[in-house]
């Protein structure tokens, strides 16, 4: 990565989708926009033909640092986030040790500044050791350096209602906001792969939709009771994306994010027995994935996020019920995003900016990131070539894992170039 | 060209013909007194068990020993809890050792399809047991047992009866019976029966009592005492009063209807003593019956060059959709 900040001349991007334009990047920002545009000194980027995008912000991440080193690191998620045209990545907290304490959050804080590819916002945990029985220091993690707002004990559910009723009052005392891992434990023990004729067949325990919903609904409830913020993790089936809706309808602060995997693949895939597949929530029906793409184009859905989890490669190369739960995303995302919304003709590129930019970054009160590309906006910006399409091979990863389960499947689209506030981190589809 | 037999349901009906004509002359050198066949010899079946099951292990050993296989048993200790020795690092061990077919038994589902695709092994796969997902042998032997006492099994009405829900034998029952072309009914009550079982091509029914009269079979499975801890029933009496088979029962079968289990019982529970030790019983039978399938399935994966059964070809398990 280059040390210095240079003076980029962006020429011919279409700002999200639009007429072809001029960009100077100058100083950390967008300083012109324009036709015919020209820096003394300024290196020339050739964007014809490609999309202009704001950096995009992911809500949820792994990057597995501290505690599984051998999984990921911050240094090698935040590549893996630059490749994928992310500026910015909100970190989950179950580490080892648990992103619980100021200590801890502002140590993944300032790995992600020294690592320098993307900025990480800790995620903090809601309660002590993700165990669901005491609050962990809310508080503390938000005056910190970190500045956490996004509370989290995901992979967990936070099942007890009392303990969710004060994790959502308490976090507006800073404008905080409880994301859940909506998972009723009880109905989900032992869980393998969405409930169905499927895994009935299979012999895999299944993971019933109504796990899910029932505690989206008691959240939406508990959320209006006590008037604050709600933002619901991974939806993962139709049923949830019609409580959100009804939840919204009423006026409730309540918001929800879908992953790219459940936007495009379906529990059939189970079949294989291969647990590349195997993910939390699972992946669900075609009728599923259908209503998803709906309420992400309706704003149901607010956000896509990834659940980027990475894994060694032998948590996932054995017996379905013994693997990981989790794969790779943030290197996909973006042509995922593409093939299930964009080219599909739900949503345009403005749309994508909104849902995979601009929203996650209001939700998680990101100061700097989720800005349109306007002069004197932070110079984030990524530029994709819609036009082409490739063939993912999970060697070619910037992550430390490779448990991607798009391997040998054409996806169309590719990262460019991404930039953080003026510098380049991926140019010419490479890391700087 | 590799074979394997991992689902009942990879079967055509002329694949479970092969077997079951296979298994008759197989059943007939029971009868002798030199009880063994050279057609394996030379061969190695290593009998791979993640699970302890000793009955299954040893009618495998004795198909293959009777068949002059050289059989090798693996037992290897591991739980969903525990993983142990990993299933890839054992199947790369075997192969190395020249395995020719693996009969592999597992607690997990899905572990002898991952150890016939993953790539890890050439060896034929037979699947004793995975899981709550199948168990092909023991529906052939159960298939094989049902003819000699019934004939074709064309329009023949066979009842399963229990644990439905985390049964492979159900499973693997369900599928092969419906492509001989019996009718199967699954009676269970509503917890222990799958979600989504209408698309299985099945009959159910929560009532006993009202499907044994048209029975021609009626197959009682195992259940587990501890479902009751998870609120599958309330209590064993109240299962056994609804579920179980007692001589009251047994009473209102027709004359000619059979009754089968695959072991182990649990007396009092899903069946009673006296029905389990009456004329109708084949329980025994089916042991017997089940060294001669297992023979039947090892000969023609591994003995006959036109070997037709499983129908699996090598696939590579990773990427894209199946």
């Amino acid at each position: 990565m280059s040390p210095q900040t240079s003076t980029y001349v962006v020429r011919g991007a279409r700002v999200l989708g639009g007429e072809p334009t001029d960009l100077v990047l100058r100083d950390g920002v967008v300083a012109e926009v324009g036709p015919g545009l020209s820096a003394a000194g300024a290196e020339v980027v050739d964007a014809e033909g490609l999309v202009a995008l704001p950096g995009l912000v992911d809500l949820h991440t792994h990057l597995r640092e501290p505690g599984r080193e051998d999984a990921e690191t911050v240094e090698t998620g935040t590549r893996a986030a630059a490749m994928g045209g992310f500026t910015a990545v909100h970190a989950m907290a179950n580490t080892a040790p648990v992103a619980d304490t100021a200590g801890v959050v502002e140590q993944v804080w300032r790995l992600g500044t020294e690592a320098g590819y993307c900025d990480v916002q800790p995620v903090g945990a809601v309660t002590v050791g993700l165990g669901g029985e005491r609050l962990a220091e809310l508080g503390a993690m938000a005056d910190s350096a970190a500045r956490v707002r996004v509370f989290s004990d995901d992979g967990h559910c936070v099942a007890d209602p009392v303990l969710m009723r004060r994790a959502l009052e308490y976090v507006k005392a800073f404008d905080g906001v409880v994301a859940q891992h909506a998972q009723e434990p009880r109905l989900t023990e032992g869980a393998q792969m969405n409930e169905g004729e499927l895994s009935g067949r299979l012999g895999l325990q299944g993971w019933p939709a109504v796990a899910e919903e029932a505690i989206i609904a008691r959240d939406c409830l508990l959320t209006a009771h006590v008037g604050s913020r709600l933002h619901v993790c991974h939806v993962s089936t139709a049923g949830s994306v019609e409580i959100v809706r009804w939840a919204k309808s009423k006026g409730w602060d309540v918001t929800a994010e879908a992953c790219p995997h459940h936007l495009l693949l379906t529990d059939e895939l189970a079949a294989t027995y291969d647990p590349i597949y195997k993910v939390n929530p699972p992946l669900r029906s075609a009728s599923d994935v259908e209503a998803l793409r709906a309420g992400l184009a309706d704003g149901t859905i607010d956000i896509v996020a990834t659940d980027h989890a990475p894994h060694p490669h032998e948590d996932k190369d054995c017996e379905w019920p013994a693997a990981a739960f989790g794969m790779l995303g943030l290197e996909t995302a973006l042509s995922i995003v593409q093939q299930t919304i964009v080219d599909t003709g739900a949503l345009d590129w403005t749309g994508v900016a909104e849902r995979m930019s601009y929203a996650p970054a209001r939700i998680g009160r990101l100061a700097g990131h989720g800005r349109p590309i306007e002069v004197g906006e932070p110079a984030n910006v990524v530029l994709y070539d819609a036009a082409t399409t490739r063939v993912v091979d999970p060697a070619d990863t910037a992550s430390l894992s490779r448990n991607t389960p798009y391997a040998g499947r054409e996806l169309p689209g590719r990262v460019v170039a991404t930039f953080l506030r003026g510098r380049a981190t991926v140019l010419d589809g490479k890391l700087t | 060209m590799r074979r394997h037999l991992l689902s009942a349901g990879d079967l055509t009906r002329d694949d479970a013909q092969l077997v079951l004509d296979t298994a008759e002359e197989m059943r007939s050198l029971a009868d002798r007194p030199i009880k063994k066949l050279p057609a394996l010899r030379g061969r190695t079946v290593v009998n791979l068990f993640f699970e302890d099951s000793t009955r299954t292990r040893i009618s495998f050993e004795a198909a293959a020993k009777r068949l002059s296989a050289d059989v090798i048993n693996f037992s290897a200790k591991g739980s969903s809890l525990s993983k142990g020795e990993s299933l890839k690092d054992t199947a790369l061990t075997l192969e190395a050792m020249g395995a020719d077919a693996v009969v592999c038994r597992h607690w997990a589902s899905g572990a002898p399809h991952l150890l016939a695709h993953a790539g890890w092994s050439r060896s034929s796969v037979v699947n004793a047991g995975d899981g709550t997902h199948e168990h092909p042998t023991q529906a052939l032997l159960d298939a094989f047992t049902m003819t000699r006492h019934l004939g074709p099994l064309d329009g023949r009405r066979v009842a399963i009866v229990g644990d439905v829900l985390h049964s492979r034998v159900a499973r693997s029952n369900a599928l092969l019976l419906r492509t001989l072309g019996a009718e199967v009914t699954l009676v269970a009550p509503p917890t222990l029966l799958p979600l989504g079982i209408e698309g299985w091509g099945v009959e159910t029914s929560y009532d006993l009592d009202a499907v044994l009269p048209k029975a021609d079979v009626v197959m009682m499975l195992r259940v587990q005492r501890e479902r009751m801890n998870a609120a599958f029933f309330p209590s064993v009496r109240e299962y056994s009063r609804r579920y179980g088979l007692d001589a009251r029962r047994m009473a209102t079968l027709q004359d000619h209807a059979i009754v089968m289990h695959p072991g182990p019982m649990i007396r009092g529970m899903e069946i009673t003593a006296d029905v389990a030790d009456s004329d109708r019983s084949v329980i025994v039978e089916q042991v017997t019956n089940g060294v001669a399938v297992r023979m039947a399935v090892l000969y023609l994966l591994l003995g006959g060059s036109e070997a037709a059964i499983g129908g699996a070809e090598d696939r590579p398990s990773g990427g894209g959709e199946a």
